[in-house]
């Protein structure tokens, strides 16, 4: 997060260039300039098995896996996307089909998935995620939990119409 | 005194070895991940050893004993390397492969990289000295060199992971790995290359 200072002086340019986009969009069609689509992260699509079948829950449970998924430019919530989520955990190893399943989200562009407590490989706790459907470019997310105790995890996608 | 000597080394070797076998994470891992866990446990105690063997700080030990020592566990630490990087090839190809290309997510894989291929170097110089034809003085310049870099990029991987290593042993263990490196230089003003 960039912290962000409000002075007068800022306050008068940040208004002058909102008055300037808008006066702009009067003249021009708007373009998807608002919401940037989240770039795929290093190592996000390691040990990614393509189409991982939709679960109500993985294994036995007990950690949360939590996000959004919205649409680049306007931000627009997108349902019924498919995201597919796996990890090392109690119950197994990022390779292993178990540790893999997929949900959908919802009519508010969310979804949260219950699978079994990630526990740290490679050296760091973390989750992977990817959407991979073909409407819009494929994203791999590689979040890390602040503490290997932590019981749940959230990641977002912001996706690119192809 | 020689006797506190040895024991501390051994402590400070065998501590963090055990109380990573008690780590919780091993329930949740292969036998293969394990091995290769351990395996960089092992390497880092190595590195504990080498810099006390080249600058014949251990009580006991003639010179030549030292080097002995010193010949083997260089050879034990280069196996070691590749026990940890095999392993964790078998337990995760694609993280090894990013690590190994240095596009890996985790900056620790970086150090974790560079530090093996500074070790095998100097193991390489290690072995060719006499092919070399180098002043013993410029040669011993260019081991130590390499052999500095495979310490300090393995202290920096080894605590920026979050392994099976215990916190306070892992800090101690890599404190007493840069202090002995640095004792050792010293010692041995390897940067003095003037001929005498």
């Amino acid at each position: 997060m960039t912290p962000v200072s409000y002075s007068r002086r800022s306050l008068m340019a940040a208004g002058g260039a909102a008055l300037a986009a808008g006066a702009s969009g009067l003249l021009m069609p708007v373009r998807a300039s608002g919401l940037a689509p989240t770039p795929t992260m290093r190592g996000g699509a390691n040990n990614y098995r393509p189409g991982a079948p939709i679960v109500e829950r993985i294994g036995g449970g007990g950690f949360w896996m939590t996000g959004t998924v919205r649409r680049a430019g306007d931000g627009a919530p997108l349902p019924n996307q498919r995201i597919q989520i796996w990890a090392h955990t109690t119950e197994g190893h990022e390779r292993d089909p178990q540790s893999h399943g997929a949900t959908l989200t919802d009519a508010d562009g969310a979804f949260r998935l219950e699978m079994p407590q990630i526990v740290p490989t490679f050296g760091q706790p973390h989750g992977h995620l990817a959407y991979d459907s073909g409407e819009f470019e494929t994203v791999f997310l590689r979040p890390v939990m602040s503490s290997a105790r932590d019981k749940t995890l959230a990641a977002h996608f912001v996706l690119q119409p192809l | 005194m020689r006797f506190v000597i040895w024991a501390g080394l051994i402590t400070a070797l065998l501590v963090p070895v055990v109380t990573a076998a008690f780590s919780p994470y091993l329930a949740w891992r292969e036998p293969i991940y394990v091995i290769a866990g351990f395996a960089g446990i092992l390497g880092m105690c190595l590195l504990l050893l080498q810099p006390l063997l080249a600058g014949r700080w251990l009580p006991g030990l003639s010179p030549v004993t030292s080097r002995h020592w010193h010949r083997w566990c260089g050879l034990a630490l280069v196996a070691m390397i590749l026990v940890h990087v095999g392993g964790l090839w078998i337990t995760s190809p694609p993280d090894v492969v990013d690590a190994l290309l240095f596009v890996s997510a985790t900056p620790f894989s970086a150090w974790g990289v560079i530090a093996m291929w500074a070790g095998f170097a100097a193991a390489l110089m290690g072995m060719s000295r006499q092919r070399l034809s180098l002043r013993f003085r410029v040669w011993r310049l260019g081991h130590a060199a390499l052999a500095f870099v495979t310490i300090l990029g393995s202290v920096v991987h080894a605590l920026l992971i979050e392994g099976t290593m215990e916190i306070i042993s892992k800090f101690a263990l890599c404190a007493l790995v840069v202090l002995a490196s640095a004792a050792t230089l010293a010692k041995l003003r390897v940067w003095d290359v003037k001929r005498r």
